[in-house]
């Protein structure tokens, strides 16, 4: 009997090659002698260009090639594409691929030259000189509202879009409520980061005029697309192949980078293969940045805490440009209100420009943002009605029985924000057990009594996943009886060749080993969507599990025939088709030779599918309704977004001293429906608890006044390493199956980094007794912050730490604003 | 002007790999680009991330940091020759398939070389002392619990061979 793999632990294929150093990642690859690129970047925030020269540069030995815009034709000379446009995106601007006239952040690319390899072209890049006008530049949510300065000339306020969204009359109810409370918080810039940057190949084969791109992105029919449509081709001549992606977490689902472009349109132009390889530098100043948020909120609640009226306006930093359109300030406009049903709701947001990076989906993309304003603002209403933490969120819980719940108001998909299934009352008692929530005043004490200083936190959270608009999968049953699997998305430490051979193996009763899944390869797939948004699982994952029972019937339908039995009859395990009770069966390989009828035959299987050996002669050989081969294909498309949801506490312990910030426990309950692999979903929940860990105590992007981003490398981003991450994470799974798809399941890559800010916040502030509301917090600004609440604490000295080696501009205890609360 | 050139023989994995690479050439370069072993990866170019550690006469070194010129007469291990000599996975890399110590395996060859010098040395770490020996390695996937454990059932796996 074949075990059923679906929910199980099983180790990933993909190990295998990774671990003995055969990955295959975009850098690695080499078709046939290759140039190579790199990139003038803007070393000014805001400047217009008078003139470039580049002159110098064709006499350095090796270099082949220089472009800058003026070399640009046709579509190329456009501006790079406005992907998710949106009606209340009224001022969108995207860059050019290499700059025209004008450079608005650090790190804008403006020339573009290739050379026998990456030292010589680096060389070159220095021969180049251009001659800048200064513009003034806008660094900063404060900078940009003030609009002193502009971004773009012909955009006023430097306000790219003013979005507004309401559910009742919030401001009324507040008016009317008995209980009001008033928060101003902030939250600062990180970045994705992977270990891997970005990195593009190109081929152009004249002969068949066929360009062939290698690029390490999140969508490869995304970039075919951009490609095709900006270099004038048909998109049949372009193939996009996504080979192993050292890590994304966002920033490659951006697309088309300048890169992505320019490189495919040297190769053509040189007819040698041409490869840009970003290194960690580049990384921080070009590739894009996300968080960054002011929030005013206003609410009103009852005397249990229950929220009668949430009024929200928040300013949101998108950079430069606004190539992802506004879905990280939706996605926190939405997704803000949790597992928690406000009687009336109001958003409002201006989406502002700033002569920085531009800003895309990083991990939670805007759900971070909008746990941290909910959850704090729960925080808030408790601790104004000196009731515990827990009990507050519990009444404004949406209750399992009211699922599907309407928010009246609309996602990032542009359908309506409904929640399909959840438990949130379970995942609360859950989290608490976990934690030790109970206990918790207990521990304090004992901790006390040692003069050690400890606090809880708690954050929850509701994460729209599996977006559409599709994915689709291809199942192909060999005559070997091995099943070859694609699906067009792609893929970035995931495991999917793992997790998608699991529903394969189940679905035909084949061993795992026999499958073998591909990504992100137009030639195999060509329509597709992407990887983002947690929905690799749910809609490849579905599609899949489709398009195997598509191959599944087909089989069943022809062993029928070749066994004079009926379809009921059969059962597929272990890789045989078998007349159920009875020894009578068919290897799944013979049922795809029997699939192909034959003229000639190649081995001794293929013999029977041959004219003389099968088939009606009265018949045509493959039926007008079919089609040879032993193959399934099919399509998954939901009507709407399937929301998981979870939970996180954290206890930490806060140096009395130095303000040195401890974790001590890390709990995490989670629901993302039915698990197709364990190990997988906590890996994914343990990557996102520490990528939470550094936005919340270690990660900032310092920009100084003039738009230099002061601590771009890795000796100053401070990412954390295995020290400075909890030494274990408790999880407990919830399992509330999706209704939507076919498999119960919802998207879990995300979840593990969507509460950090939130719940560290909240666990400082109970440590500390003073409102938390600026994050990052580092112990330096935790000092700060404990000396304006104590001012006549006597002066201790600070041990140098790791996390004060980045030192904040401004001042710091400005950042955390007091709680205003009225009671009528 | 053409850019001088030196003759350099780097032993790698057991192997000569004769190479004519600028002064200026990395280690890193050299062995990814000239020897063909992509699987010493690059994760930052200086020497803060650790992927691109490779053991230089059984330390392990930054190959970011280093000359390819200087490599000579030195003897280089690279994750592809971590293997046992079956060809089956080395004790290292068996226990990160086990503990799901990877995930887009980028900064993976760096780790497995690390811990491969850090058990040679103390072949069975405490708890601290395995999150200890990989505390200059940065990985962005995991969130290290499971790099942690890889490294303790690396310990056991090397113990009973």
């Amino acid at each position: 009997m074949t075990t059923k793999l679906f929910g199980t632990k099983v180790n990933r294929v993909e190990d295998q090659r990774f671990l003995r150093g055969r990955g295959r990642y975009v850098d690695d690859v080499l078709p046939g002698p290759t140039l190579h690129a790199a990139v003038l970047r803007s070393p000014h925030a805001h400047a217009r260009i008078r003139a470039i020269d580049v002159d110098a540069v064709l006499d350095i030995e090796g270099v082949h090639a220089v472009w800058t815009y003026d070399d640009l034709t046709g579509a190329m000379a456009e501006p790079l594409p406005l992907l998710i446009p949106h009606p209340t995106l009224t001022h969108g601007r995207t860059q050019y691929a290499l700059a025209k006239d004008e450079v608005n952040y650090v790190g804008e690319a403006i020339a573009f030259v290739v050379a026998e390899d990456r030292y010589v072209a680096e060389d070159a890049l220095s021969a180049i000189v251009v001659d800048y006008e200064f513009l003034p530049p806008v660094v900063g949510i404060a900078a940009a509202r003030a609009a002193t300065n502009l971004v773009h000339d012909d955009v006023p306020g430097n306000v790219g879009a003013r979005m507004e969204q309401e559910n009742g009359d919030a401001r009324a109810a507040i008016a009317a409520a008995p209980h009001t409370l008033t928060l101003d918080l902030d939250i600062e810039r990180s970045a994705c980061m992977p270990m891997e940057g970005r990195g593009t190949v190109a081929r152009w084969d004249p002969d068949s005029a066929r360009l062939q791109v290698w690029t390490s992105t999140q969508t490869s029919t995304g970039v075919r697309a951009a490609v095709a449509a900006k270099l004038g081709l048909d998109l049949g001549q372009v193939d996009v192949i996504t080979p192993d992606v050292g890590g994304g977490f966002g920033v490659k689902i951006n697309h088309p980078w300048p890169e992505e472009l320019l490189v495919p349109l040297a190769a053509r132009t040189l007819g040698r293969p041409v490869k840009f390889t970003e290194d960690r530098r580049e990384h921080f100043i070009s590739s894009a940045h996300e968080r960054a948020q002011v929030q005013h909120i206003e609410v009103g609640y009852d005397d249990e805490g229950r929220i009668l009226g949430l009024d929200v306006e928040f300013w949101h930093d998108h950079g430069a440009y606004t190539p992802y359109g506004l879905i990280v300030p939706i996605i926190t406009s939405t997704q803000l209100l949790g597992p928690y049903k406000p009687a009336n709701y109001r958003v409002v947001f201006e989406s502002l420009y700033t002569n920085t990076v531009m800003v895309t989906p990083y991990r939670g993309a805007g759900r971070p943002q909008g746990c941290y304003a909910m959850e704090r603002t729960m925080d808030a209403i408790a601790k104004d009605l000196g009731k515990d933490r827990t009990e507050v969120r519990a009444v404004n819980f949406i209750q399992p029985d009211e699922f599907p719940y309407e928010h009246g108001l609309v996602f990032q998909d542009g359908r309506p924000l409904t929640y399909d299934s959840g438990d949130y009352p379970a995942s609360l008692e859950k989290i608490k057990k976990l934690v030790g929530w109970d206990e918790f005043e207990q521990f304090r004490a004992e901790m006390a009594a040692e003069g050690r200083r400890v606090g809880i936190g708690l954050a929850c959270y509701v994460e729209g996943t599996g977006v559409g608009p599709y994915e689709g999968a291809h199942v192909h049953i060999e005559t070997s009886g091995k099943v070859k699997v694609a699906t067009g998305l792609t893929t970035q430490g995931q495991g999917h060749a793992t997790a998608f051979a699991q529903i394969v193996a189940d679905e035909l009763g084949v061993r795992f080993e026999d499958v073998e899944v591909v990504t992100g390869d137009t030639r195999r797939m060509p329509y597709a969507v992407g990887t983002f948004a947690s929905r690799a699982a749910v809609m490849s994952g579905s599609a899949i599990h489709l398009a195997a029972k598509r191959a599944k019937e087909k089989a069943l339908r022809i062993a029928a025939d070749a066994l004079e039995a009926s379809v009921e009859d059969l059962e597929l395990a272990e890789g045989k088709v078998t007349v159920r009770g009875t020894d009578t069966s068919i290897d799944l390989g013979t049922v795809a030779v029997l699939s192909n009828p034959l003229r000639y035959a190649f081995d001794e299987a293929s013999k029977a599918a041959t004219q003389f050996s099968v088939g009606d002669p009265g018949k045509p050989p493959v039926a007008e309704d079919d089609e040879p081969g032993l193959e399934g294909k099919d399509f998954y498309s939901p009507e709407r977004s399937t929301f998981a949801s979870g939970m996180h506490a954290v206890i930490v312990e806060t140096d009395p001293l130095t303000a040195e910030i401890r974790i001590l426990k890390y709990a995490v309950v989670h629901d993302c429906g039915h698990l197709i692999n364990p190990m997988i979903v906590e890996g994914q929940i343990h990557g996102g608890v520490a990528q939470g860990v550094g936005g919340a105590l270690y990660e900032r992007m310092a920009y100084d006044e003039s738009g230099q981003l002061l601590n771009a490398s890795f000796m100053d981003f401070l990412m954390p390493y295995a020290s400075e991450v909890p030494e274990s994470i408790d999880i407990d799974h919830l399992e509330t199956p999706s209704p939507l798809n076919p498999l119960g399941i919802k998207g879990a890559g995300e979840a593990g980094v969507i509460p950090s800010a939130a719940v560290f916040a909240a666990a400082i502030e109970d440590a500390e007794g003073f409102p938390i509301t600026a994050m990052p917090i580092s112990p330096s600004e935790l000092f700060a912050l404990r000396k304006r609440h104590a001012p006549v604490v006597e002066e201790v000295a600070q041990r140098p730490s790791r996390n004060s080696s980045v030192e904040e501009p401004r001042d710091e205890a400005s950042r955390n604003h007091p709680t205003r609360s009225t009671d009528r | 002007m053409t850019e001088e050139t030196h003759d350099v023989r780097l032993h790698v994995n057991g192997a000569t790999y004769d190479v004519s690479v600028p002064p200026r050439r990395l280690l890193s370069d050299a062995l990814r680009h000239d020897c063909g072993l992509t699987g010493t990866h690059v994760g930052c170019e200086h020497g803060v991330c650790g992927a691109c550690t490779v053991l230089v006469d059984g330390r392990p070194t930054r190959s970011c940091l280093m000359f390819a010129v200087s490599a000579q007469d030195t003897e280089i291990t690279t994750v592809e020759g971590l293997t046992n000599p079956d060809g089956s996975l080395g004790p290292v890399q068996q226990a990160f398939l086990e503990c799901h110590g990877l995930q887009c395996g980028f900064c993976t060859p760096g780790f497995l070389t690390t811990i491969t010098a850090g058990l040679a040395e103390n072949p069975s770490p405490t708890r601290d002392e395995a999150r200890e020996m990989i505390a200059g390695n940065l990985c962005r996937c995991t969130g290290y619990q499971n790099i942690v454990k890889a490294v303790e059932r690396a310990a056991e796996l090397g113990s009973a061979t």
